[in-house]
């Protein structure tokens, strides 16, 4: 995308099926300004609006009781609340490392792709930020977790990571939202010149923000979308890292460990890009977009997971480890009520949806198969909920005194909430599918000027003028 | 292709940088300064109650002490709104026929308390004891204003957290000698700062502990 950058190694055919930058501009421009729309879509968006209704209902009866209506009590006083709020952090992880790392490293291949992660960020943090406002009991006063001069003339406790939480994921949503509109202004621009309705124009014009191609506009735009890239980051590792204190401050057998944020910030990215293939896959066969996902984006989405995959894995082995090491009775009870406890299944079921299925994506021929590569990657999804059960609820239920153990069971009003999130988020991408280019038009025209470049041959198929930057959206 | 926007867009969209600015700054200006005033905190708005008893009549004109009708404040938690025969004590022989006290015979007569309306309510979170600020020499109207003053009671303070963490923090400010506690006459001498800290000293307050969250939630 900068022009500055020099690229070294020759550019892959990263578009497939002799694309022009019309035709880019036209296949990706038109699924926002048409009006037919593959059945699937419908499908799927009411049963998603379902989910939101479910999730709006669980939420208005949980202000009229209270949080006595989830299944929390002592000794288990976090339960779906922080599963779920972690579950949904991780998940947003996947679209700050594509749009923000690998831009930086120069991946051009995030460039399919980067758009639709970004919207997974937002859309994932708007879920997981629910959890912890709901949970605080009264939602209406949390504001009192901002450092304001508010009426109770007491700072909120700095020393406390859950403080550090507020910090991070308010700086996290923020810069992610800024990054997602600063790349698609000039997309909304050429929607704004490509629409034929009144309505249309004017609110793509408004979202565009007077954009008009010109090179001073270029300039500052690459000045800023760098800057948001370094910004941003730093916030892959230290948003999760700064989750994970929320158990490894603690004195907790099993959350007190060093070891934590690393594994889970690679908990964060593995479960990301499951997140990324879970809903890339459908609706790159939906929409027909295999020439700009192609199997080798999947391919490499996989290896990642495989990668991120092999870290948490080996997080799970140093727990262990570290129990048997430390000779602390109680961590070592910690693993073997993790083994063989109450909530036993659970914890196997993780290591078999974590460590063990996963590791068939070592071989090319699963990497290839689309329908194989999506069962995984909901299986991982759901590991990693599991993770994230097993952490927060094992630790809890049984801990230093045998006298106050007990069981944790989720209510009702917990799955409502929990499915109402999945419903919410996946209502909010397929909206986002239907009214934003869902990858970004102008840095794949980029894209396709680059990689012509370097393959004099497919210029032929391609448009005349080879200048994406300066070129006129039709 | 025709313009989408006339010219006048370009200065509405600078202008509406300076709105949403404005609009943000202003939010939480008056969100902040409305939460403060008497119009939320009710101070200074008196209390409808089924008999409108004055504190002015029976502490400034007639002398009584706080204590003759709220008997425990000093031992306890709350200091106690009296019962029906505490009235009685006096009004069975004063102000017989007023139809004024019709309720309080009423209430005699049936067994029944007169139900009469809270004006100082904290929230159930908080947990608050008269005796204690009284052992340690917080006077009464440091809290309850000049009610001597109140022919109808209001509240005189708003019961903010901050409030309360105002006197927490530097009881010195406020603190005085323990038998002028119910003086409602009492005037904080000109060295208030000086004898506060002698105070605070001899009645062994633990400044430390004050601002601890488990002090008053518990």
């Amino acid at each position: 995308m900068q022009q500055q950058i020099v690229r070294t190694e020759p550019a892959e055919r990263l578009i497939e099926g002799g694309h022009s930058y019309e035709s880019i501009t036209h296949k990706i421009g038109s699924v926002v300004l048409s009006y037919k729309h593959p059945k699937a879509w419908y499908v799927v968006t009411a049963i998603a609006a379902a989910g939101v209704f479910m999730l709006i209902t669980s939420i208005a009866w949980l202000l009229l009781r209270g949080v006595g209506i989830w299944g929390i009590n002592q000794p288990v006083g976090w339960g779906f609340a922080i599963i779920n709020f972690v579950w949904w952090i991780g998940i947003g992880h996947a679209g700050t490392l594509i749009s923000a790392i690998l831009l930086l490293l120069r991946q051009q291949w995030r460039t399919s792709i980067n758009r639709f992660a970004e919207a997974m960020t937002i859309f994932a943090v708007m879920c997981a930020g629910m959890f912890p406002l709901l949970h605080v009991g009264r939602p209406w006063v949390a504001y009192w977790l901002l450092p304001i001069p508010n009426w109770t003339g007491a700072w909120p406790q700095f020393r406390s990571p859950l403080i550090w939480d507020v910090f991070a994921v308010t700086t996290y949503f923020t810069v992610s939202l800024l990054f997602w509109f600063t790349g698609l202004i000039p997309d909304f621009a050429t929607l704004r010149d490509r629409a034929k309705k009144r309505i249309s124009q004017v609110i793509f014009g408004v979202l565009a923000m007077g954009w008009r191609n010109s090179a001073k506009h270029w300039h500052r735009y690459d000045a800023a979308y760098l800057l948001l890239a370094g910004l941003s980051t730093p916030l892959v590792v230290s948003v999760h890292s700064i989750v994970s204190l929320d158990f490894a401050v603690s004195l907790i057998p099993g959350w007190h460990t060093t070891i934590f944020p690393p594994y889970f910030v690679a908990g964060a990215i593995y479960s990301g890009f499951a997140m990324v293939l879970t809903l890339v896959i459908p609706i790159r066969a939906w929409y027909k977009m295999q020439d700009f996902l192609t199997m080798k984006h999947l391919d490499w989405m996989a290896k990642i997971m495989l990668a991120t995959g092999l870290i948490v894995f080996y997080g799970y082995i140093m727990e262990m480890f570290t129990a048997f090491y430390s000779a602390n009775q109680y961590e070592q009870y910690l693993v073997a009520n993790r083994f063989f406890g109450p909530y036993a299944p659970y914890f196997w079921a993780l290591l078999i949806c974590n460590g063990l299925i996963p590791q068939v994506l070592w071989s090319p021929k699963v990497r290839q198969n689309v329908a194989l590569l999506f069962i995984i990657a909901l299986i991982v999804n759901i590991g990693m909920w599991l993770e994230r059960f097993v952490i927060v609820v094992t630790s809890l239920h049984r801990d230093f005194l045998p006298t106050s153990w007990g069981m944790y069971y989720p209510t009702v009003w917990d799955w409502g909430l929990y499915l109402g999130t999945i419903g919410f988020f996946t209502f909010m991408m397929f909206l986002f599918v239907r009214f934003v280019p869902m990858i970004s038009i102008f840095e794949m025209r980029d894209l396709l000027h680059q990689t012509d470049r370097h393959h004099p041959a497919a210029a032929t198929t391609a448009a005349a003028t080879p200048v994406a930057h300066t070129e006129v959206t039709p | 292709m025709p313009q989408v926007f006339h010219r006048s867009s370009n200065t509405l969209a600078r202008l509406s940088i300076v709105t949403g600015a404005a609009l943000l700054v202003s939010t939480v200006l008056i969100g902040s300064n409305l939460s403060r005033s008497p119009y939320v905190t009710q101070v200074g708005a008196p209390v409808d109650q089924p008999v409108p008893f004055s504190h002015k009549h029976h502490v400034k004109e007639l002398g009584i002490d706080c204590r003759y009708c709220h008997s425990t404040v000093e031992n306890s938690a709350v200091a106690s709104v009296p019962p029906t025969h505490t009235c009685m004590s006096c009004h069975s022989q004063v102000w017989t026929n007023s139809p004024l006290l019709e309720p309080i015979r009423q209430s005699y007569l049936n067994g029944t308390p007169v139900q009469w309306n809270k004006v100082y309510d904290l929230p159930d979170f908080v947990y608050f004891n008269h005796s204690i600020h009284v052992q340690k020499g917080i006077g009464c109207n440091t809290c309850h204003g000049p009610i001597h003053e109140m022919n109808i009671t209001y509240k005189a303070q708003p019961l903010s957290m901050s409030w309360c963490l105002d006197c927490h923090r530097q009881p010195e400010k406020y603190i005085r000698p323990r038998e002028e506690v119910f003086n409602v006459n009492y005037q904080p001498p000109a060295n208030q700062l000086e004898l506060g800290a002698k105070l605070v000293k001899q009645y062994n307050i633990q400044k430390g502990q004050l601002t601890d969250c488990s002090i008053c939630h518990r």
